[in-house]
């Protein structure tokens, strides 16, 4: 914190001396100034922004976006990354709504200093604020968003993809690669035909059941019941018995683990013993800890080889660790760290492009140069495709044992 | 339709948690004619009261005497939070227009939250509640689990405790008369401040119980448990006719079947298929509260009254 709180105090001291003397050092934006005499001369200042829900029900998802950019911005500042520019951090939160994410969207656009940003967490906020950065040529990196169409435009899944904004990646893998990933897995490797399908309304949820039942159905199983739940309710006792009058082998559920955990819980405590199959919502500790034993023999899907097999995996969460954060860096904590990274390179990549420094408005070479950013991250090789998706398409299988998550397979998703 | 008795379970189960929660919206309502938003988050501050105490008993506490003073604390929990926004949020409004008590109300319902949210430990994710050993008993076709027995015990012995005090005690009558006329109440020698005090502290107390009860069945707490579940006791205090204690249980238990029962079997009538199942609960619940509002605006058990709005 200390680190944070000198860098905020000497960004405030040299903008402040910056606007008392009235020197515009060079034609770049408002604050970046050539410092004082004592700091590195030719220091030039910009913003990573960070758009998630810090407060309401998904703020800790959220607040473990903010802290892994956070520790990205400190890394690359004590280490140097990239010559001649400071990072700083500025996080505003969206309350997971879209009409506040849009409101974000335009302030940060209106910075001049912000070079990127990092986020939504939400699909349905992206759409949001897709436009606004995309005319001002603001790269935005969301490290959870799962909506194919984001990238690939609504009409995806016929096959015709179309980039619908040049500014957007992610980090996070499509729920167009996640769903039929379980799919295989439950029907060719635990050899499960009967499923019954039950999302929680939200776009995530949504989105992974209607892929998971595509592939799932076009192999051969088949969807003996389906229900959607309301997010928050906690009381699944209807769903519970109609999953139980179905029959099913086992259930596949959309949504994140403050759902999911009591719906196995439930479930099983029916007495109908039925794995309970998810994507990366659910991919939690806490998970476990909601459910209780109840979780045993359930499994979630997540993108990437397992952290423990990465060696920038456990640096990662050591230096989280040694940083002192209140919150845990939480599920989408290493795609955030790669976001921020990824912003970075593409920076460095400009500024080394430019003779060392950055250019007077570097927004649209940034953008440029994310497209051939590649470099070894938290959950693995970083770079993206033409449409702005991770080409990181590895994904591995979760089962829960003896009250904790273990790997079960990893592989990698074609077609 | 083998599920039928399932259904109606767990309906009664659900609707036996609204009920109490709504005993408290409507007892605050009959007295004082606020309609107390920051209910909800009483409720949620319940369960948080009691899962503190467990927290400071250690694991390898047993149960049996674990959930008394689980209880106790959330009571405890509950009630002081009620008294104090009785007596700093509420009491100065007592003779302003009745909008401004009723904005008060929520937003004490928003401060709760976030002060729960920010300053108890690990409370931005859901936190872990212990459950109660011993399950899954089966009653013919039905299967419940040992927190359901919790529920029902606690939603009798409510009742016929509130039904008891209302009735025969010196303070329960003052209460009726107070709810009837306050100023003439007052003028009778009853001390309606008091009154008014110990309708919030009872209202907080089957909170409370409401709370620890959600914990268990559900083996979590979370700062935002508070909001849908106060709008469902909400919604059966009006459904009961708001203002009558009775009507407030009768009200929860008529929704929670009738979400309970939408739920399971909406589908299963022919062109209806897609309005069935658990994503249209909610709004069969609202459509049912319209159509006994049309047929009896008073709510089930309510009276008219013809001064009061």
């Amino acid at each position: 914190m200390r680190n944070r709180s000198l860098l905020i105090v000497t960004t405030l001291a040299v903008t402040g001396a910056l606007s008392l003397t009235a020197c515009g050092s060079r034609a770049n934006s408002g604050s970046s100034s050539s410092g004082s005499s004592s700091a590195a001369a030719g220091s030039t200042t910009v913003t990573i922004g960070v758009d998630a829900p810090l407060t309401g029900s998904l703020s800790a998802l959220g607040l473990g976006i903010q802290n892994s950019v956070d520790l990205a911005i400190k890394t690359a500042n004590s280490t140097h990354e990239v010559p001649g520019v400071t990072f700083k951090i500025s996080a505003l939160d969206d309350k997971k709504s879209p009409q506040q994410g849009q409101q974000n969207a335009t302030a940060l656009v209106a910075d001049s200093n912000v070079i990127g940003v990092v986020g939504p967490l939400n699909s349905g906020v992206a759409v949001s604020m897709q436009k606004i950065f995309d005319e001002a040529n603001l790269v935005e990196v969301s490290p959870a968003n799962t909506n194919p169409a984001l990238t690939q435009g609504p009409n995806w899944a016929t096959g015709t993809k179309t980039r619908p904004f040049k500014s957007y990646f992610r980090t996070a893998t499509t729920d167009a690669i996640q769903g039929p990933f379980a799919a295989q897995f439950a029907y060719s490797t635990l050899n499960k035909k009967k499923v019954f399908l039950v999302d929680n309304k939200l776009t995530y949820g949504v989105g992974l059941v209607a892929t998971f039942k595509d592939e799932f159905t076009k192999l051969g199983g088949t969807v003996v019941g389906q229900d959607h739940v309301t997010s928050g309710a906690n009381d699944f006792s209807s769903t519970v018995t109609a999953i139980k009058n179905s029959k099913a082998d086992f259930v596949y559920f959309g949504g994140e683990y403050p759902d999911s955990g009591p719906l196995t819980k439930q479930l099983k405590a029916a007495g109908y013993n039925v794995p309970l199959i998810g994507g990366d919502g659910m991919y939690d500790p806490t998970y476990i800890q909601l459910a209780g034993a109840a979780a045993n023999g359930d499994y979630a899907t997540s993108v990437g080889a397992p952290v423990e097999t990465l060696p920038s995996a456990t640096k990662f969460v050591a230096d989280y660790k040694a940083a002192g954060y209140k919150d845990p860096y939480a599920a989408y904590g290493g795609y955030s760290y790669d976001s921020a990274w990824a912003i970075i390179e593409a920076v460095k990549a400009v500024a080394a492009a430019n003779s060392g420094k950055l250019p007077a408005n570097p927004r649209q070479a940034v953008e440029t140069a994310m497209g051939s950013v590649n470099f070894s991250g938290v959950t693995g090789t970083v770079s993206f495709d033409q449409y702005g998706d991770a080409t990181n398409k590895q994904l591995t299988v979760y089962g829960v044992k003896n009250g904790a998550w273990a790997t079960v397979k990893t592989g990698t998703f074609s077609g | 339709m083998h599920e039928l008795p399932q259904n109606l379970a767990n309906g009664l189960l659900l609707g036996a948690t609204y009920g109490l929660i709504a005993v408290g919206y409507t007892m605050v309502y009959g007295i004082v004619q606020l309609i107390n938003f920051a209910h909800g988050e009483i409720f949620m501050t319940g369960g948080f009261g009691a899962l503190t105490v467990y927290l400071g008993l250690g694991s390898g506490t047993s149960m049996w005497i674990a959930l008394p003073l689980m209880l106790l604390g959330g009571i405890v929990t509950a009630t002081v939070i009620a008294v104090l926004a009785e007596r700093f949020a509420y009491r100065p409004l007592r003779n302003a227009p009745r909008l401004a008590p009723l904005i008060t109300a929520i937003g004490l319902s928003i401060t709760l939250q976030q002060l729960v949210w920010g300053f108890y430990p690990k409370a931005k994710s859901p936190r872990v509640f212990p459950s109660l050993p011993g399950g899954p008993f089966h009653l013919g076709s039905i299967t419940f689990q040992s927190a359901d027995i919790f529920v029902v015990v606690a939603a009798v012995a409510s009742m016929l405790f509130l039904a008891y005090f209302v009735q025969r005690t010196r303070t329960g009558r003052a209460m009726q008369a107070t709810a009837q006329d306050p100023d003439t109440a007052k003028l009778m020698g009853i001390d309606t401040d008091r009154v008014i005090v110990i309708a919030f502290i009872l209202g907080a107390t089957f909170a409370a119980v409401a709370g620890v009860a959600h914990g268990l069945r559900y083996g979590q707490v979370s700062f935002d448990m508070g909001f849908v579940a106060g709008l469902k006791a909400f919604t059966a205090a009006v459904l009961g006719g708001i203002g009558n204690i009775y009507g407030a249980m009768l009200g929860g238990i008529v929704l929670g079947v009738a979400e309970s029962l939408a739920a399971g079997y909406i589908e299963k009538i022919p062109g209806m298929s897609q309005f069935g199942g658990g994503a249209w609960q909610d709004v069969w619940a609202f459509v049912i509260l319209i159509l006994v509002l049309m047929v009896r605006p008073q709510g089930l058990l309510g009276e008219r009254v013809a001064d009061r709005a």
